[in-house]
């Protein structure tokens, strides 16, 4: 088992600052992401120097069998890796809001189509709906159309004016504020506006009292964003840190989107205090702090911004999918109070992606709350799991 | 680089996914849901599993994660 003074869980923006600062005070420090290449999603393809790190890619965590110890599983391996300090890293994925038709091929997350087409799927020419919640939206239409998509619209379901006052709010933010200017000239961008249905090949988009169906070839359709807190569960109970981004287990500490939602800046902040911190030098995290309460005003002004609105709870039907991993429909799932009721009857959460996707959908529309988690934290070969004789850990 | 896709011949570019070879091959579904309703990606970051396809034989392979070698074989479910 190769031994490491410092392992991140996560090779973006928090993960690479916490691994420069941890690397830079003399640690030997290991970099760990499931993505073939460092970079995370928002530099997903671009070139990411990190000397005197070592970057195991390609490789899932999935079970920390013991204190100081993780378990990973590549394309074709399974080995340990040992730690004594660890930062998580591990960032947020889409929130994904379950409307009639929101299943089908066509449809992709907002991101998520981002993503693919960083990844090589061809969008030469494709009209594209972009729709949803939060700045994302307006990154991804601009990503598509200058790789030759023709983006119809932009689709925010957030009232004009908390959008505007979010812009003004921008401006503490330079470098975000660029980024809206050159795009909202060229996008259709409609604020208070949200997809009701997909049908193949088309949306049908609600605006005030208008009802209309608009062709595309993708709907790319996210609300935001849900931190990706399973490891740091499993590993600690939580995300939740104190000043120095440790959790509450000592020696493990959390940067980034995992913590909370809070755009690119907030997260390489974050990172860097938990890298010197997982060092042991707490002093120089200390001067980050001024830093990391700034950009903490701009998660605020988000969140506030973007919260989504009551309409959309009511968009699924009694047929409508939510579990896309046991087909599992809402009408199903209503006379359930909780969670544990509805997984023990219906299933719901309980496949592959392990409540991922439908997790984030029932917080929002029912209000129910995924806390537990179990080891492998992604389904992992059995090969995999032979490898840590004495368990997967969590037993906590 | 070429790889194969349900015995269809693709070419894809440098340091393309799976995913992306399935789409040029004009593969809108990659999998069929427990009920075979037919699927397609949806998170293209390795979370929700939508997108698992056959590769070299070994099942369950989410594409949005795999990249593309010379001669794979890829087969949908869709």
């Amino acid at each position: 088992m190769d031994e490491f003074g410092v392992v991140v869980a996560g090779a973006g923006p928090a993960g690479l600052a916490a691994a420069r600062a941890a690397a830079e005070c003399g640690a030997a420090v290991a970099v760990v992401d499931d993505n073939p290449a460092p970079g995370g999603q928002i530099w997903r393809g671009q070139a990411v120097e990190l000397p005197r790190a070592k970057v195991i890619c390609g490789a899932r965590v999935v079970a920390a069998p013991a204190a100081g110890r993780l378990t990973l599983e590549t394309y074709d391996a399974a080995f340990e890796v040992g730690y004594r300090a660890l930062v998580l890293a591990t960032g947020a994925r889409e929130r994904f809001l379950p409307f009639p038709g929101w299943t089908l091929p066509h449809v992709a997350g907002a991101g998520g189509l981002q993503a693919l087409v960083k990844s090589g799927t061809p969008i030469v020419g494709k009209r594209v709906v972009v729709a949803g919640s939060g700045p994302l939206l307006v990154a991804v239409a601009d990503c598509l159309r200058q790789n030759g998509a023709q983006v119809a619209l932009v689709a925010e379901q957030a009232d004009g004016a908390a959008v505007r006052r979010f812009a003004l709010a921008l401006a503490r933010h330079p470098g975000k504020l660029v980024q809206a200017a050159r795009l909202r000239a060229r996008v259709r961008y409609m604020t208070g506006c949200w997809p009701v249905a997909a049908e193949p090949g088309a949306v049908t988009l609600r605006r005030g009292g208008r009802t209309w169906t608009e062709r595309c070839d993708y709907l790319a359709c996210g609300f935001g964003l849900v931190p990706n807190t399973e490891l740091a569960t499993l590993v600690a109970g939580g995300a939740e840190v104190d000043e120095l981004q440790q959790t509450r287990v000592a020696g493990v500490y959390a940067a980034g989107e995992v913590t909370g939602i809070g755009g690119l800046e907030l997260s390489q902040v974050e990172g860097e205090i938990a890298g010197y911190a997982a060092a042991g030098r707490s002093e120089r995290a200390r001067r980050l702090f001024g830093r990391r309460a700034r950009y903490a005003r701009f998660a605020q002004d988000l969140e506030r911004a973007f919260q989504l609105r009551e309409e959309l709870k009511a968009l699924a039907t009694d047929d409508t999918m939510v579990c896309r991993c046991e087909d599992v429909r809402m009408g199903r799932l209503r006379p359930y109070g909780g969670w544990r009721e509805a997984k023990l009857q219906t299933r719901c959460g309980m496949g592959a992606c392990q409540g991922r996707v439908c997790g984030g959908a029932l917080e929002f529309v029912l209000g129910w709350r995924l806390e537990s988690v179990r080891p492998p934290v992604f389904p992992a070969r059995v090969g995999t799991l032979a490898i840590s004789p004495k368990g997967l850990g969590g037993e906590m | 680089m070429k790889v194969r896709v349900n015995g269809r011949a693709v070419e894809v570019p440098e340091g393309a996914m799976v995913s992306a070879a399935v789409a040029l091959a004009g593969e809108a579904a990659f999998r069929r849901s427990v009920t075979g309703e037919a699927r397609g990606p949806l998170c293209g970051m390795g979370i929700c599993f939508e997108c698992r396809v056959t590769v070299d034989g070994r099942a369950q392979v989410r594409s949005c994660q795999t990249p593309c070698r010379d001669g794979m074989e890829v087969r949908t479910d869709g």
